[in-house]
Formats: structure tokens, C-alpha cells, sequence
């Protein structure tokens, strides 16, 4: 496996007066092509932190981060820009598609932000809906989809492309536990076709749904989940 | 888990052997209550004898023994299916027990602890969500079976992140600043010791 997206000892510090505080400390994390990792922490534990760094959305104060290889400290602000919009995708919670642009319009978006033409888009866009399973809902408008087709098209945008790096910030925070299984087997599919996803969630239930599940407390990694058992480990006799 | 009241329901479908009723428990707990045949036909026998079930055939033994629900039988499966299940907690929740004994224990490291249980919990979780991804989507059986225990670990989970917080807005004071009384019933003259100073370090 290759590590499509790695944090070395990442350090991030704000100064809030003359008060320093640490939202992340040391932290390291190695996620592989097909795999996806959930972060789980208290509020305040670092996950949002963790993951706007990994998205080169903010800088860390001190330690790298290299997607696809690519040492992001060793680009221009300019640059990186560019190097996220091409590498990295985002999933929201409440999935942000824009009302006036149709489905595949909203998918070729982050591609015509990068340059792409509109004619030249639409084919990478009519695929990253096939692959969830929408390309016959493109040409609505998103008051016209289902809840589960707009999530399915905000996952399409996520990674249309060639995109590498999957994050997403509570994808499940505002649906019932059916609908959010829905949307963790959506990822979960999307990172198997070789995408390295994260996801934060306080939810115990959406985060098992992960390879691996990461845990942060006051800034610092301190632990995750073993490599898994198989199912018939459940099938032990109950010692009761 | 009732495997009696298990066995009265796939019985009101029709009569059928011990080793039918057997399959049929394992396909529809989706494999996660494993049930040997030894324990179908006890439970058989006891049905049998509490009137809730008859034999058809009285010459088979064993697997060649075919069975049906009597009316008694069905009455208790009905009152069954409307009895609210006992939702009183057990008196003494091992975990509690052990979180609580932890607060207690000089050195010991509440929040690690609560850890160490809550990841053993999500990977529990983990095996049960890969149950539901390997299953055929309409395996809606397996299904509930699988959410019914991910639901139970999401709230012992959800109980030590609540523990995690209030130990940290509260710590517990050290067991070793405890005074010396309350850490070791001893002479009556340790009991009669004055408070103590600030700084004096903990006496055992």
C-alpha cells in the first residue's frame, strides 16, 4: 500500500492574546490509497484542525504534510491552492450543492475552478456520477434530487478527477442512522476505487464503518483501533 | 436471547423436525446466535412437556421427530411478543464498576482506561458493521440484529465519552492525597489525626 496522504509530527498553535493554544501536538497520520480512517475526539480535541490541515485548507506551525507525495511546505501559497484542487476533495454536512447548477454542473465545478472547459469537464463529471450511481439524475437541479441523490452528487464533486484525498467533516451529522450507513458505505466504496479518505465524526456507529478509527484528545493522537478479526470472532459462544 | 419463544415462532409457520428448526434459527439470527442441535431439542423436550408444543409422529426419535405449536403454545407466543423486554439495567455494570475503582487506585490513569474500553468497544463495532457490508442488502434479519448490538456499544461508548468529560471538568481528587483514614482503617489514633497541612505529602 502507498500512503496517499501523510502527516509528519504536525503541530498547529494559535495565539489567542498572549495565550498560546495547541490544537494539535505531534501528530502523525499515514493513510493508504482504498483506505478510509475515521477521527473521533471530544470537541476541542483537534479532529476540524487535524483535518483543514490535511486538506491544505490551513498550514501546520510545524511538521509536513505530503499528498501524493508532494511536500505541500514546499509550495507557494499560489501553488498549493492548485495542488489541493486537483488532489483533494470535500464532503460537507450538508453537502452544499449550489440550487442554480444542475447535478453534473455542481460535480464539474471544482474543474472548471481549476481551468478545465465546460465541454471538456462534462465527461469526467458523467462518470464520477456513474460511479455513485446518478448519471441518469445530471441534468436536474438539486431541488429536484432525492436527499440520497444529493448526497450521492456531493460525493461525485468530492472526487471527481483524479482526486486522491477524500475528507469529510461530520458527512453524517445531520441524518438518521439508516441514511448516514448510506453515506458511510457511499465513501467507504469511493475510497476502495484507491482514494485515501478521512472522515470526522463523534458518532461511534459512522466511525466503525471505517478500516480504522483514530483517537485525539487534547490535540495529541492517542491511540486507534487494531488491525480488524474477522466476523466469525462474533460467533464465539456467549460465556453467559 | 428466548431460544423457547424462537422455537414456538418458526413452529407457527407449521410443523417441522428439530434439525429444520435448528437451520432456520441460525439463517434468520443471521449466524450470529449459534444454536446446536442439542440445545433445539432440549428446549424441544421442555416445550414438549409444558404443553406449548406436540410431537405428530410418535414413533420418530431424534431428528425424525416432527413438531407442531399447540394452542397453549400459541397463546404464549403472543403474550411473549407483547411483554415489554426487562429494560431495568443489571444492579452492578462490570464497566462502571471497574471506572469507578479506577478513580480509587493510586497511579491508575482514569481517562486511559476509559480508552482502552472504548476502543475495544468501536472495534467490536467494526466487526459488526463488517457483518452488515458482507450480508445481502436484503438480509433486513441480519440487519437488525447487527444495529440492535452496534446500538448497545454506541451507548457504552457514549457513556465513557461522557465519563471522559465530566472526570476532566472534575477530576477526582488522588487516592494518594487521601487521608490517611479513609485510605487504611487503621489505629484509632490515625482516625483522631489532625487535617491535613498543605504540602505534608500523602501518609500511608
Amino acid at each position: 500500500m502507498t500512503a496517499v496522504l501523510e502527516l509528519r509530527e504536525v503541530s498547529k498553535a494559535y495565539e489567542t492574546g498572549a495565550a498560546e493554544v495547541h490544537a494539535l501536538r505531534q501528530v502523525s497520520l499515514s493513510v493508504d490509497a482504498g483506505e478510509l480512517v475515521a477521527i473521533m475526539g471530544p470537541s476541542g480535541s483537534g479532529k476540524s484542525t487535524l483535518l483543514t490541515i490535511a486538506g491544505a485548507l490551513e498550514e501546520p506551525t510545524t511538521g509536513q504534510v505530503l499528498v501524493a507525495g508532494n511536500d505541500l511546505s514546499r509550495y507557494s501559497a499560489n501553488d498549493q491552492a492548485k495542488l489541493r484542487r486537483r488532489l483533494i476533495g470535500y464532503v460537507f454536512q450538508d453537502f452544499n450543492l449550489l440550487a442554480g447548477l444542475t447535478a453534473v454542473e455542481n460535480v464539474t465545478l471544482p474543474l472548471e475552478l481549476d481551468g478545465a472547459r465546460v465541454k471538456a469537464a462534462r465527461p469526467a463529471g458523467m462518470k464520477a456520477l456513474q460511479d455513485l450511481g446518478v448519471a441518469e439524475r445530471a441534468d436536474r437541479f438539486p431541488d429536484e434530487l432525492s436527499g440520497g441523490e444529493r448526497q450521492r452528487v456531493a460525493i461525485a464533486r468530492a472526487v471527481v478527477g483524479d482526486r486522491q484525498v477524500l475528507l469529510a467533516d461530520e458527512p453524517t451529522g445531520a441524518l438518521d442512522s439508516v441514511n448516514g450507513e448510506a453515506v458511510m458505505r457511499l465513501l467507504l466504496a469511493v475510497c476502495r476505487r484507491g482514494v485515501a479518505g478521512v472522515v470526522v465524526t463523534h458518532d461511534a456507529q459512522f466511525a466503525s464503518c471505517a478500516d480504522r478509527v483514530v483517537f485525539l484528545r487534547d490535540g495529541r493522537m492517542i491511540d486507534q483501533t487494531g488491525p480488524q478479526p474477522g466476523p466469525e470472532s462474533l460467533l464465539a459462544p456467549d460465556p453467559q | 436471547m428466548s431460544v423457547r419463544h424462537a422455537l414456538l415462532a418458526l413452529l407457527s409457520e407449521g410443523p417441522k423436525y428439530g434439525l429444520r428448526l435448528q437451520q432456520e434459527f441460525e439463517e434468520r439470527t443471521g449466524e450470529v446466535w449459534p444454536l446446536n442441535v442439542g440445545q433445539v431439542y432440549i428446549t424441544l423436550q421442555r416445550l414438549e412437556r409444558d404443553g406449548l408444543v406436540e410431537s405428530d409422529d410418535e414413533d420418530g426419535a431424534g431428528p425424525q421427530k416432527r413438531f407442531v405449536i399447540t394452542q397453549v403454545g400459541a397463546a404464549e407466543l403472543d403474550s411473549w411478543l407483547r411483554t415489554p423486554a426487562g429494560d431495568i439495567p443489571p444492579p452492578r455494570d462490570e464497566l462502571v464498576i471497574k471506572i469507578l475503582i479506577s478513580l480509587r487506585v493510586p497511579g491508575a490513569d482514569v481517562h486511559d482506561i476509559v480508552q482502552v474500553h472504548r476502543r475495544h468497544m468501536i472495534e467490536l463495532m467494526q466487526r459488526y458493521w463488517r457483518i452488515k457490508a458482507d450480508a445481502a442488502e436484503d438480509d433486513i434479519g441480519l440487519a437488525l440484529i447487527a444495529d440492535a448490538e452496534m446500538f448497545r456499544l454506541e451507548g457504552i461508548v457514549r457513556w465513557l465519552d461522557a465519563a471522559d468529560t465530566r472526570l476532566k471538568l472534575h477530576p477526582a481528587p488522588d487516592p494518594a492525597s487521601l487521608p490517611a483514614a479513609a485510605a487504611a482503617p487503621a489505629a484509632p489514633a490515625a482516625r483522631a489525626a489532625p487535617a491535613r497541612r498543605p504540602g505534608a505529602g500523602a501518609r500511608r
